[in-house]
């Protein structure tokens, strides 16, 4: 217990704000007749956060008012009460009282104490109104004296140390010490020959201070703590540090066992067989530097108490859920879990990726200069450079890693979203997510959320169609809109699939028509789609608030552009839509592929390249004279030249000489055509922008070996420069994209 | 704009450099440090006194001729070029100049308006005619002047 808490205040303090003003916006989204579970769990964890946080750092002021906020919110979440307005209006005021308790302890104004007992009472009122009476059967302490001692009763057991065991003294001071804390009722007496003390002990502290007392008699981790009685009622009272996993639906005497505060991670009754990965509730505790998203990697690295996960092989099921087996004393459990994760400012983060950036190139740099040398020392000093490389590379990887988020954090707000929305809008939807744990990097996963909420949106306002048009398609009511993340080569793919009605192919082209769009009915299917990201456009019959304003897709493509994705659409009548998203993992770095053209050197992003061949000269086909395409394997691609797009008068003119890259542009493919390849390099991408101005054709630069800089191509707008250039020299209808 | 051209009342220092036969002073402030030339890498579509992008130690630098910007004769480069590097309203540009000549003294009073004719230094940009030892100094706002339409160095927006 020597730890010097007060290095972790500052911690707490911004810990406990964000706790509040989530808490906060959830409380005010709320809908108070049909309140969503979720939010009043996450409410609840919030409350239930800074009262372990303020326990833990000894603001019991902070703790006192949590406590009667959790009494009711827990209650609520059980669904034991009926939220009102006035109780939103209580929690609100709530979290103003533990907004100035929390500036008190910043060094602020005293907490006004009158404002403190009214909050106080007000929740206490709420907490109590159409209260079923706590189930107290299981322990012989009335209800009564729980609520008289203010709290909860635990049953409490723990093998003594010989030496208390075999000396009454010392165990009529225990007891007696065990009294103070509330009314304690023994079980089962010590004695040398069972030194266990069986105890059922009614009290206002929490297991915690119980452990405290009990510390100075046994080994911490031998104590068993379980709440008994009012458990129905005060179940998570534990200040766990750790992670407690709640089987949903256990109730009862035969769990109580299983309430057992959780410093470790504990599974449910002896040999029931656990879901492994699916914690239900997983009570975030502690410092809050535990990452949101549950993940088994993360649970069982973060837990070092031995059998823990595991599918309850019997014998270590019950030696943990018996005697209380496992919990290293608590100031222990508490540091290791809060060394598990630190919070860091983005800057210093993003200031380490910069940095590692350089060394990156230096590397590359030393590399390049010492690929000529020769000889016995050169061996030595390149079998140096290779290792640098590879630590380089590691470091790289270590450093973006850090930067990375799981995509739940976007998911995590559709629920809401949808449910909303289908209730609004009249529409059964069932919201199914996937791929969660999918890592992006932290300022894509900021910029995906807005374009993804657009598309989803989308989905339930024009794909989904109303239970009895579905009942009548012969689809089940209730639709079904599904996110999922996955990786795929160096890309994330997110997918919003709807179930729905799919696009109307008649309708778009109808639409387009009357904008005045180039359309005709013998379009692709893939390009129809594609007019729905026009600007402006919306096939909506009627302008909703949901959308149908026709601003929406054209922005979601363009927003996913500037984020290096690609966005592609799928659809088909009657069976739903589905929209592929398709991002780099970073914004970072980039594989790319280094080519020459014109005594230039450019970087073309690896990932759109699909192949790279040197064409023969009957494959380099004219369209009315000029416009060049490329015959690839029975496809006409255009020819895009790059120094002609650049205006590189020493590129070479005749592509049986150079070689082309055939490269994916939006919805099909061109060949670039380039006087040589270089290499392929991972480029630390470079702001053009920050001392110069967005440039045409290039959506970056980087620093290569030697130490000169390269753009970096963004082939989609280099291919409609390359369209362009045909059009204008030509004046002649461009070569559309192959498809 | 009106901050930089109180900055530039105050600090009365100016490094001056040759363009050609004319002598410019700036800001020094304005400098953040000067260096030999280097072939930058062009950019495609860009004004030719546009020279390119340079790596100046992992930060990316566009570089300006200014002898092609006012049409001051073919220009050179050889190992005497110099680069001036310069710090303007948090952006970094690098400027080719024939020679930096000294760092001199200017108060306000010892500069003349320049006379209003068309040029191509617009006097928008200039904040006088100084003299040092019988020769005249032209004393341009740089910032006001990097940051111009013309040069087409920022964004439109930004420039507007």
């Amino acid at each position: 217990m020597a730890i010097d808490m007060s290095q972790f205040y500052q911690v707490f303090f911004d810990e406990a704000k964000e706790h509040l003003d989530n808490m906060e916006s959830l409380l005010l989204a709320l809908d108070v007749n049909n309140p969503s579970l979720d939010d009043l769990n996450a409410i609840f964890r919030a409350a239930h956060s800074i009262k372990g946080g303020s326990g833990t750092f000894g603001f019991t002021d902070m703790t006192e008012v949590t406590h009667v906020l959790e009494t009711l919110l827990d209650r609520l979440r059980k669904e034991e009460l009926h939220l009102t307005s006035e109780m939103v209006d209580a929690f609100l005021a709530a979290g103003d009282v533990l907004r100035t308790q929390l500036e008190h302890h910043q060094g602020g104004p005293e907490a006004d104490a009158t404002a403190i007992a009214d909050v106080c009472a007000r929740l206490g009122v709420l907490a109590s109104g159409e209260a079923p009476a706590a189930d107290a059967a299981q322990a012989d302490i009335s209800a009564d004296a729980i609520a008289s001692a203010g709290g909860q009763a635990y049953r409490v057991e723990c093998p003594l140390s010989p030496e208390i065991a075999g000396n009454p003294q010392s165990i009529d001071n225990l007891i007696a010490g065990l009294g103070e804390l509330g009314t304690i009722q023994v079980e089962h007496r010590p004695s040398p020959a069972d030194p266990r003390l069986v105890a059922i002990i009614a009290t206002d502290r929490n297991a915690e201070g119980l452990r405290d007392t009990l510390d100075f008699y046994a080994s911490g981790d031998d104590i068993a703590i379980h709440p008994v009685g009012a458990a129905q009622a005060g179940q998570d009272e534990d200040p766990g540090y750790g992670f407690f996993v709640e089987i949903p639906g256990h109730a009862g005497p035969a769990s109580a066992s299983a309430e057992t505060e959780g410093f470790g991670f504990f599974d449910d009754a002896p040999g029931a067989p656990v879901e492994p990965a699916k914690p239900a509730v997983i009570e975030d505790e502690g410092f809050g530097l535990f990452v949101d998203a549950p993940g088994t990697a993360h649970v069982a690295s973060a837990s070092p108490i031995p059998g823990a996960v595991k599918p309850a092989a019997a014998p270590a099921a019950t030696k943990s859920a018996a005697p209380g087996k496992p919990a290293p004393s608590t100031p222990g459990g508490g540091a290791s879990t809060a060394e598990s994760s630190i919070r860091v400012a983005v800057e210093k983060v993003d200031q380490l990726i910069n940095l590692v950036g350089e060394l990156v190139i230096t590397q590359a740099m030393l590399a390049q200069s010492t690929q000529h040398l020769e000889g016995a020392e050169a061996e030595r000093i390149l079998a140096g450079i290779d290792l640098l490389s590879r630590n380089t590379r590691d470091l790289q990887e270590s450093v973006m890693s850090i930067r990375m988020l799981p995509m739940s954090m976007v998911f995590s707000r559709f629920p809401r979203v949808v449910r909303d929305l289908a209730g609004k809008l009249g529409k059964q939807v069932e919201l199914k997510t996937s791929g969660e744990n999918t890592e992006l990097d932290k300022g894509l996963i900021e910029r995906i959320a807005d374009p993804l909420t657009h598309l989803v949106r989308n989905s339930l306002d024009h794909g989904i169609e109303t239970p009895d048009k579905r009942l009548a398609a012969g689809k089940p009511a209730k639709g079904t809109i599904s996110l999922k993340a996955s990786h795929q080569g160096g890309n994330i793919i997110i997918e919003v699939v709807d179930d729905g009605a799919g696009l109307n192919r008649d309708r778009i082209l109808d639409k387009a028509r009357e904008r005045g769009l180039a359309v005709h009915d013998g379009m692709s299917d893939q390009e129809v789609w594609q007019l729905i990201f026009a600007p402006g456009f919306s096939t909506a019959e009627v302008v909703t608030d949901v959308s149908g304003r026709g601003v929406g897709m054209d922005v979601v493509k363009r927003n996913i552009e500037e984020m290096g994705g690609r966005v592609e659409l799928h659809s088909a009548t009657g069976h739903g839509t589905r929209t592929v998203i398709s991002l780099p993992l970073t914004l970072a770095i980039l594989d790319g592929m280094s080519v020459g053209v014109g005594g230039e050197t450019y970087i073309v992003p690896l990932t759109l390249v699909v192949e790279s061949l040197q064409p023969n000269a009957e494959d380099i086909k004219t369209i009315a004279g000029e416009g060049r395409v490329v015959s690839i394997r029975g496809e006409y691609l255009p020819l895009i030249p790059l120094g002609a797009v650049f205006n590189l008068d020493s590129a070479l003119d005749n592509p049986t000489q150079g070689i082309v890259m055939v490269v994916e542009v939006e919805n099909g493919k061109a060949a670039l055509f380039v006087d040589e390849l270089l290499g392929q390099h991972q480029v630390v991408i470079k702001s053009l922008e920050s001392n110069y101005r967005k440039v045409q054709g290039v959506s970056g630069a980087t620093i290569m070996g030697d130490g000169r800089v390269a753009l970096i191509l963004d082939i989609a707008a280099v291919a409609r420069m390359g369209l362009q250039i045909n059009r204008n020299k030509y004046g002649q209808a461009p070569i559309g994209l192959a498809a | 704009m009106e901050q930089s051209e109180l900055n530039t009342a105050a600090s009365n220092e100016y490094l001056t450099f040759v363009l050609g036969r004319e002598e410019y002073g700036i800001d020094i402030l304005k400098v953040q440090e000067i260096r030999g030339y280097e072939a930058p890498t062009t950019i495609a579509n860009a004004p030719a006194f546009i020279k390119g992008v340079i790596n100046l130690r992992g930060v990316i630098v566009p570089i300006i001729d200014m002898r092609i910007k006012f049409n001051l004769g073919e220009p050179s480069y050889d190992q005497f070029t110099v680069v001036i590097i310069l710090n303007i309203a948090d952006r970094v540009v690098g400027m080719v100049v024939d020679g930096v000549s000294d760092v001199i003294q200017l108060s306000a009073d010892n500069l003349r308006p320049a006379p209003d004719f068309s040029s191509t230094l617009d006097t928008r940009y200039i904040v006088g005619l100084g003299t040092i030892d019988q020769r005249m100094i032209i004393v341009v706002d740089i910032e006001k002047l990097m940051t111009s339409h013309d040069m087409a160095l920022v964004e439109e927006a930004a420039a507007a």
